[in-house]
């Protein structure tokens, strides 16, 4: 059952803030909410779909939407896949659409380590009591940048990757982040710059780093007979799909990742390729992130990422695939250490024309969001998303 | 300049009832991995199941404990350390540390050997790798 066009984006909403020091977490999810129901047109009564994450505070489908009055929910769904859950959402909330189990999905996402002060990065932390691979990485001071440092590191060993090919994709971020009143980082880097920012992780330096911040966002997905009464720009589902790549029992293969799957699932569903393309929002958590997203959508060869994003070829206006033109996590914003839901907030500004003039792609009609979520060179999924202006 | 290796503490590692002989063992300096008997394949990291066939068919086998870094990083904090992916010579890719060496002078492709490094609080000794 393909979900092709059984629902669209009809709100989003990114939260202004990036230290939240005068709000909860439950708080911001409210203010998201509401925010996106604005931007929509719609009002809290009308949600029966409600979709978060562990992240949410509690048991977020009963917390949550008890915080919120949320009293007419008739489907609900926390599956959570790490930060690139927000993106298989979407995914998610068009398959209930279409099956009648909900009409208007909401679709929340919130945090504060910043104002937390949380290490988010650099120090070893379990997800939850019980998991069977923690005796066996913690104690091996396993993070989240060491986790992505041993896969850029392969890369280069394996491709010839280079530092300087990793960094244009921090440049092109900060070229676009400059944009973005709300940008953490809104200072136009170079390549030596990132380059001369000091070493976290071989290879990976502070600006192949994303920001750590608060906020949050959210989206409304609702039918399309909804969609089309309310008096924003459609953007249609056309394509979502998941995939998780594991260990392998000790035969991994850091190589690739599983956007690999997720986007040719996505890509056949929605019926268009990587050339179709003409904006991609791609979870930047390190610079590493992204080139292992592109090659593994397809947008260029495998080994041939460095090569693809390197003079600028991911700047809008300048190179064949405009990506993250708010910013993204690399310099615009990480709510809660979870990209993929501005992710997917960006590309749906895009659809609608909505973007920064700067930034904004001309007659932006087909646009792909992509996350990684876990621990990219450890065990990890990832989702794909295709919209279309209608 | 050179980047010793840090003798950083390390975490004792929770055990559980599954994984209790991997560790028992690791105390007598012993280093097991998974066997799945279905297959006859080697795994990482140790459970009470295959990973191949899902089946409890599994026992724990001594390894010679060499290998080559598949890949690493060396983490620049106060106390640099460097996470790696060791290939065991029986196959698995082991998420590990190499110790006691310059980490600047590391390489993918490189030869070690296992040493076990004690763990905080009386924990179980954890499985690290040396260059040889």
């Amino acid at each position: 059952m393909s979900i092709k066009g059984a629902a669209y984006i009809v709100g989003a909403f990114e939260h202004p803030t990036r230290k939240a020091e005068g709000q909860s977490v439950a708080q911001l999810h409210a203010e998201v909410a509401y925010g996106a129901l604005q931007d929509a047109g719609l009002s809290k009564d009308d949600i029966d779909g409600f979709f978060c994450t562990s992240a949410a505070p509690g048991l977020g489908p009963i917390n949550m939407a008890d915080y919120m009055g949320l009293t007419k929910l008739r489907h609900v769904d926390s599956t959570d896949m790490g930060g690139c859950s927000y993106i298989m959402h979407v995914g998610h909330a068009a398959q209930a659409i279409k099956e009648g189990r909900c009409n208007i999905a909401l679709i929340t996402l919130a945090g504060r380590p910043r104002a937390e002060g949380m290490a988010t990065g650099t120090v070893p932390r379990s997800w939850a009591p019980n998991i069977p691979d923690d005796p066996f990485e913690i104690p091996m001071a396993r993070t989240v940048v060491t986790s992505y440092a041993m896969v850029a590191q392969r890369h280069m060993y394996e491709y010839g990757t280079t530092s300087e090919q990793l960094a244009w994709i921090k440049v092109a971020a900060s070229h676009h982040a400059q944009h973005n009143p709300h940008a953490m980082l809104p200072k136009v880097v170079t390549v030596e710059e990132v380059l001369n920012s000091p070493m976290v992780a071989d290879p990976l330096h502070r600006l192949d780093c994303c920001v750590i911040s608060d906020g949050g966002g959210a989206l409304i997905v609702a039918r399309p007979e909804i969609a089309k009464s309310l008096k924003r720009p459609l953007v249609k589902v056309l394509g979502c799909a998941e995939a998780t790549k594991n260990q392998a029992g000790g035969y991994l293969d850091l190589t690739y990742s599983a956007a690999r799957q997720s986007g040719a699932a996505a890509f056949a569903e929605a019926g268009v390729g990587p050339a179709d393309i003409q904006y991609a929002s791609i979870y930047d958590s390190f610079t590493i992130t992204v080139l292992m997203q592109l090659e593994d959508l397809g947008f260029c060869e495998k080994g041939k990422g460095g090569a693809f994003v390197a003079d600028g070829n991911l700047i809008s206006g300048v190179g064949r695939l405009p990506f993250n033109t708010d910013g993204g996590g690399l310099c615009n914003n990480h709510p809660a250490n979870r990209g993929g839901m501005t992710k997917v907030i960006e590309a749906v500004r895009q659809l609608r024309g909505e973007a920064h003039p700067k930034v904004q792609v001309p007659g932006c009609r087909l646009a792909l969001a992509n996350g990684i979520g876990g621990l990219l060179g450890h065990r990890h999924g990832a989702a794909t998303l295709i919209l279309e202006r209608e | 300049m050179a980047t010793p290796a840090a003798n950083r503490a390390i975490p004792a590692p929770k055990e559980d009832p599954t994984t209790k002989p991997f560790w028992d063992a690791a105390r007598e300096g012993r280093f097991l991995i998974g066997l799945c008997k279905d297959t006859g394949r080697h795994f990482w990291y140790p459970r009470g199941c295959s990973p191949f066939t899902l089946s409890n068919n599994v026992e724990l086998v001594e390894a010679k404990g060499t290998g080559t870094i598949y890949t690493f990083t060396v983490m620049r904090s106060k106390e640099p350390h460097a996470p790696a992916y060791v290939e065991l010579d029986e196959g698995p890719r082991i998420f590990t540390n190499i110790v006691d060496c310059d980490l600047d002078t590391l390489k993918i492709g490189q030869r070690v050997r296992l040493v076990f490094k004690p763990t905080e609080e009386g924990g179980a000794p954890v499985p690290m790798f040396t260059p040889v």
